[in-house]
Order: C-alpha cells, then sequence, then structure tokens
C-alpha cells in the first residue's frame, strides 16, 4: 500500500503557470504558487483577485486552462479523488446544511469520506466538543449564529484531520472580536504541523496567520515574501505629523528627520509631514519631544501601519478594488 | 497528524461501486432527515394534491358530468398523476438550494463518488413520491374511489405512476442547472407544470375542449399516465374511438413516453450537471 505521506522534498503545494479564464476574463494568468509542507501560507488580494478561483483550482472544484497543481504530491485534475482524501476546504460561505443538525453534518461529510457510521459520529463529536458546538450539537444549523456557522464550516473541513486545509476567507464578515477566536483556533490548527493556505483580504490577518505572502491582483502574483519582507518593500510602519500652521512644514520636517534618522516626505497641501519608522511606539515618543523642542504646534499625529490599499499602490501602482475595506492597525 | 486516514491509492472496482451506493444513500437520507426537520417540504406532494382532491371532488365536480358517472373515480387518477408532476418541485428546488449555497462545493471537495449526488437526489424525491402517492391513495379512499382489477393491475399503475415521476424528475434536475434561486424555482415550477397538468384529462374528458387544444391533450404524456391508470385501476375513462393513439394504448405509451423523457433527460442532466460544476 502506498503511504499517504508525499516523499521527502514534496512541497505541501505546488502550482506552475496556473492560468483560468470565464468568459471574457482572464481569472488567472500564469500564477505560480509554493506551500513548503507544515506551513502557512496567505494569499493576499482585493475581491476579484483571483484568490478563490486558486483555492478552486487547487481543490479540485475546477479545473485550469494550462499549467499544473500538484496538492499532497497528487496532480489536482489526474488524480483529483487522491487529493480530496488529504484536503479540508471551507470556503467563503459556510457550506453547511442548515436543515441538519451540526452532528448531522459533520457525521454526513465523515460518511463522504467513506469513514464508518461509528466512526463518523465519534468524530463528529470530538469535533464539537473542540469547537465549543457540543451544546449546540443538536439543534438545526439554521438557528446558528455567524461565528457559530462557520466553526462548524471549519469543523467540517477537518473531519478527517487532513494535511492539507484551504482556508477561503476565513473571516469576512466577522466581527473584530469573533476574528480575533477564529485567528486563535487557526494558529491551534497549524501548530500540529497541518499545511495551511488561506485567502484573506487583510493585511494584519496575513501579518498574523501566515509564514509566507503570496499578493495577488488582476490574476496575477504581485509579490511573495515573509511579512516582515513585504512591509520592508512598502515602507512599514511611519508616522504621519499635521501641523497647524504651513509656515512650520520645514521645521516639522527637520524634527521628524532628526529624531528617526531617516528623510521625511512632505505633503504641503495637507500640511503634513511622513517619515517611515521601525519601531513605532519608541519613534513616536522621540518625534514628540524633537516637535516640542522645535516650537512646532501640531494638529494631529498618528502611527500608521500600512493599509491593504497602500500595499497595492506600492505594489501594483493603482489602488485595490477593495480599498474602502482594507484594514488598518 | 492525519491518524483518521488510512488511505486506500487503488481502490478495487467493486468497492467503488460500494461506494456509489453508500453515498447516494447518504445524499438521499440527508434529504429525507431534511423533512423530519422541515416536513412543509412534503407539501408539494401531499397538502396541494389534497386541496386538489377536496376541490375538484366536491366544487367543480359537482357541475363536471363524466360519462359512466362517477366523478370522483374519474378524477383520483389524474390526481395521482398530477402529484408525480409536483415532485419535481421538490428535487428542482433541493438541488438549486445546493448549488446556491456553496453546500454543493462542500460535497464536491470529497472524495465522494461523483455521481452520488444526482442519483441520491433522485432517490429521496422517489421516496417522497411514494410517501405522496400513499397520501393519496388514502385521501382517494375517503372519497370513495377504488382499484376494481385486483393487485397486479394496481401495482402495475403505481409502477407508472413512479416511472413518470422518475421522468419528471429528470426533467427538473435538468431545469434546476438553470435557475439560481429557489424562488425562480417555484415561479417556473408553476408558469410550467399548471398548463402541463391542466391541458390534459387529468380533471375532465378532453372530447369537450376545442380540436386544438384536444390535440395537443391528448397526445400531452400526462395523459397517457392518467389514461393508463384509469383503465389499470377499472376506474371508467372515456377512451373514445376517435382519440388520439396514446389514449388508445394508454399503458404502453406512457411507459413509452416516461422511457423517451428519461433517454432524454437524463443525460442532458447528467451532462449539465458535470459542465456546471467542472467548469
Amino acid at each position: 500500500m502506498m503511504a499517504l505521506q508525499t516523499d521527502g522534498g514534496e512541497p505541501a503545494i505546488r502550482a506552475e503557470g496556473i492560468q483560468k479564464r470565464f468568459g471574457k476574463t482572464q481569472a488567472l494568468r500564469d500564477v505560480d504558487l509554493v506551500a513548503a509542507r507544515g506551513t502557512v501560507v496567505g494569499l493576499l488580494g482585493p475581491n476579484g483577485a483571483g484568490k478563490t478561483t486558486m483555492v478552486r483550482i487547487l481543490t479540485t472544484l475546477i479545473r485550469p486552462d494550462a499549467g499544473y497543481a500538484h496538492v499532497a504530491g497528487f496532480d489536482v485534475v489526474k488524480q483529483a479523488q487522491e487529493v480530496r482524501y488529504r484536503i479540508g476546504l471551507a470556503g467563503q460561505q459556510a457550506a453547511i446544511d442548515e436543515f441538519l443538525t451540526g452532528r448531522d453534518n459533520l457525521e454526513m461529510v465523515g460518511r463522504l469520506y467513506h469513514m464508518g457510521r461509528r466512526a463518523a459520529r465519534r468524530r463528529a463529536d470530538e469535533l464539537l466538543e473542540r469547537f465549543g458546538l457540543a451544546e449546540a450539537a443538536s439543534r438545526l444549523a439554521k438557528t446558528y449564529s455567524g461565528g457559530m456557522r462557520r466553526r462548524l464550516d471549519l469543523a467540517a473541513s477537518l473531519v478527517v484531520a487532513p494535511p492539507i486545509l484551504f482556508l477561503d476567507e476565513p473571516t469576512t464578515g466577522l466581527d473584530p472580536r469573533h476574528r480575533i477566536d477564529m485567528w486563535d483556533v487557526i494558529r491551534q490548527l497549524v501548530s500540529d504541523g497541518t499545511t495551511l493556505l488561506l485567502t484573506t483580504q487583510y493585511l494584519e490577518e496575513a501579518d498574523r496567520l501566515a509564514d509566507q505572502i503570496v499578493v495577488m491582483d488582476a490574476g496575477t502574483v504581485v509579490a511573495t515574501g515573509t511579512a516582515d519582507q513585504l512591509k520592508r518593500r512598502i515602507g512599514g510602519e511611519r508616522i504621519d505629523v499635521q501641523v497647524r500652521d504651513a509656515a512650520d512644514l520645514p521645521a516639522a520636517r527637520a524634527a521628524l528627520a532628526s529624531a528617526v534618522g531617516a528623510e521625511a516626505e512632505l505633503d504641503a497641501g495637507a500640511r503634513r509631514v511622513m517619515v517611515p519608522v521601525s519601531s513605532g511606539a519608541a519613534a513616536l515618543a522621540a518625534v514628540v519631544r524633537e516637535l516640542d523642542a522645535a516650537a512646532v504646534t501640531i494638529e494631529d499625529i498618528a502611527l500608521r501601519r500600512p493599509t491593504l490599499d497602500e500595499v497595492f499602490l506600492q505594489l501594483t501602482g493603482h489602488a485595490g478594488a477593495d480599498a474602502a475595506r482594507g484594514e488598518s492597525a | 497528524m492525519n491518524t483518521a486516514l488510512t488511505p486506500t491509492v487503488h481502490p478495487s472496482a467493486l468497492r467503488r461501486l460500494v461506494w456509489v451506493f453508500s453515498d447516494s444513500w447518504t445524499v438521499a437520507r440527508r434529504n429525507l432527515m431534511h423533512i423530519r426537520h422541515m416536513p412543509e417540504k412534503l407539501a408539494d406532494v401531499t397538502i396541494q394534491p389534497v386541496m386538489f382532491v377536496f376541490m375538484f371532488a366536491y366544487i367543480f365536480g359537482s357541475a363536471i358530468v363524466v360519462p359512466g358517472g362517477n366523478y370522483r373515480s374519474f378524477l383520483m387518477p389524474g390526481i395521482f398523476g398530477q402529484s408525480m408532476v409536483f415532485g419535481s418541485m421538490s428535487i428542482m428546488s433541493a438541488i438549486v438550494n445546493d448549488m446556491s449555497k456553496g453546500v454543493m462545493d462542500r460535497f464536491r471537495s470529497l472524495p465522494m463518488a461523483r455521481s452520488a449526488m444526482l442519483i441520491g437526489h433522485t432517490t429521496s424525491a422517489l421516496i417522497e413520491s411514494v410517501l405522496g402517492l400513499a397520501v393519496m391513495v388514502a385521501c382517494g379512499l375517503v372519497v370513495g374511489w377504488r382499484a376494481h382489477l385486483g393487485a397486479g393491475h394496481t401495482l402495475a399503475a403505481f409502477g407508472l405512476l413512479l416511472l413518470f415521476a422518475f421522468a419528471m424528475m429528470w426533467i427538473g434536475t435538468f431545469a434546476a442547472m438553470f435557475l439560481r434561486t429557489v424562488e425562480a424555482v417555484q415561479g417556473i415550477g408553476f408558469v410550467i407544470m399548471f398548463p402541463f397538468t391542466f391541458v390534459a384529462n387529468t380533471f375532465v374528458p378532453t372530447r369537450g375542449m376545442p380540436p386544438w387544444l384536444r390535440g395537443i391533450a391528448q397526445w400531452n404524456p400526462m395523459s397517457a399516465v392518467v389514461a393508463a391508470c384509469r383503465r389499470l385501476f377499472g376506474n371508467t375513462g372515456p377512451s373514445a374511438a376517435a382519440a388520439a393513439w396514446p389514449l388508445q394504448h394508454p399503458v404502453l405509451a406512457s411507459a413509452a413516453f416516461s422511457c423517451l423523457i428519461i433517454a432524454i433527460f437524463l443525460p442532458l442532466a447528467v451532462a449539465r450537471f458535470r459542465s456546471v460544476t467542472t467548469r
């Protein structure tokens, strides 16, 4: 019998030259993607970037027009069933059956992985317990809250403890508290060596969870790297000062430059001065002291992290389609 | 990790066949569980036909005269046929619902047998039709309908009805692939189903209809099914010598119509399902 794991060097996910067209829209053009085993890869991009299409190809739901993809060492087109035994997928919509109970939902999924009835039932109970749904296990999923649905959906993707997990925008639509809960759940999931590919529109989410970030826009990969590498590339945090009197701008600029030891940028129209910083809070204190010493009256001062919009502006030369929803922390 | 998984990389043909059955049953069972939680799902095949029975038996029937005299005996086979047609609404809704809610993606990311989705849906729909038919028969017995020609003929009639239901399901399945919402199913369903079940010998003899309409009604597969049932139940079925071929040989004609519909729509539905789901 063949072993489940693939041989040593094979990454969990390897895709090359993936192309996909829907009618007149070229959804993916020549996308490459690699996820080493046991790592978390974040696919970051606005709506319409092609993230979901990529996930659907890797999870065997649709076929690429060109290129090839191996998941767990199996070809997603030619060996789709083999791939399906080794992946879990939780999509953007909670794909649960509203007219079944939570337990019946999970048990059904287990049965469709060809687990025995008793094993499926046992696994369902385990997962319900783990995701805090034990008390709601016998209730119809229709009655679940949004957060509970997401957890049930996630549990359904974990029925066979798949070595490779795909989460498509796992926190979109969740309020901030539930988003943070979900992050904790995801971190626990990957702590046992599961490979995770997650898509997100939120830079912060990719930052918190992903080892590698792949930035996509308009069907192509525009950047790849760790969160730190990307942040350096797009400038990381910066301090943003607005002065009351435009005449103070040169003095403010000099103060910022000397406080952080970097060139400050000027936006005369908005009476603003900006400077990139590496050690945010400490730099902020230094800037305030310098400004005070220079007797500059300030209207506003803030430490800003790059928003998704700025990432896109920087990487693609245009704003992300979903700029308004881009997160700033 | 992944201790729960015992992979069989090359399952035998037999095992794959067993999975087709067990996966289909898992899907069918899940649909039937919906009925337990949501009994109104059965309304299409129960409450509606019951309403029709009482409406026609006691309201319209009081003004309709059929040759042989007993309108309620004449009516019931029509009602049976109509409830088989309405059964296709429920499979349409079920499939559209799965497609629109992302549930289909979950199913398709699982290593289940590909064919199990449609087999499972038609299996549960067929079981629902049997339940509906049982309700209708009970209802018919209450209003005085009887089958007069023995168990063999009676079972043959039920067989033809379920074959017809099965044929209608494949039309419903095919149509479901083009619809996006369950509301659309209701809308389309009624626009198609009312003419289909009314322009026939379902509720009144076709002979009183204007000639052009009578031609359509007599060639409507619905008429053949209903006429076959009237004949097999021994309910007075006026099959005038002038009637079209399907009404002169209703048993053969209804079986042939159903098989023809299945032969056309089953492959169409399967092909459409494949193309919709593997784009």
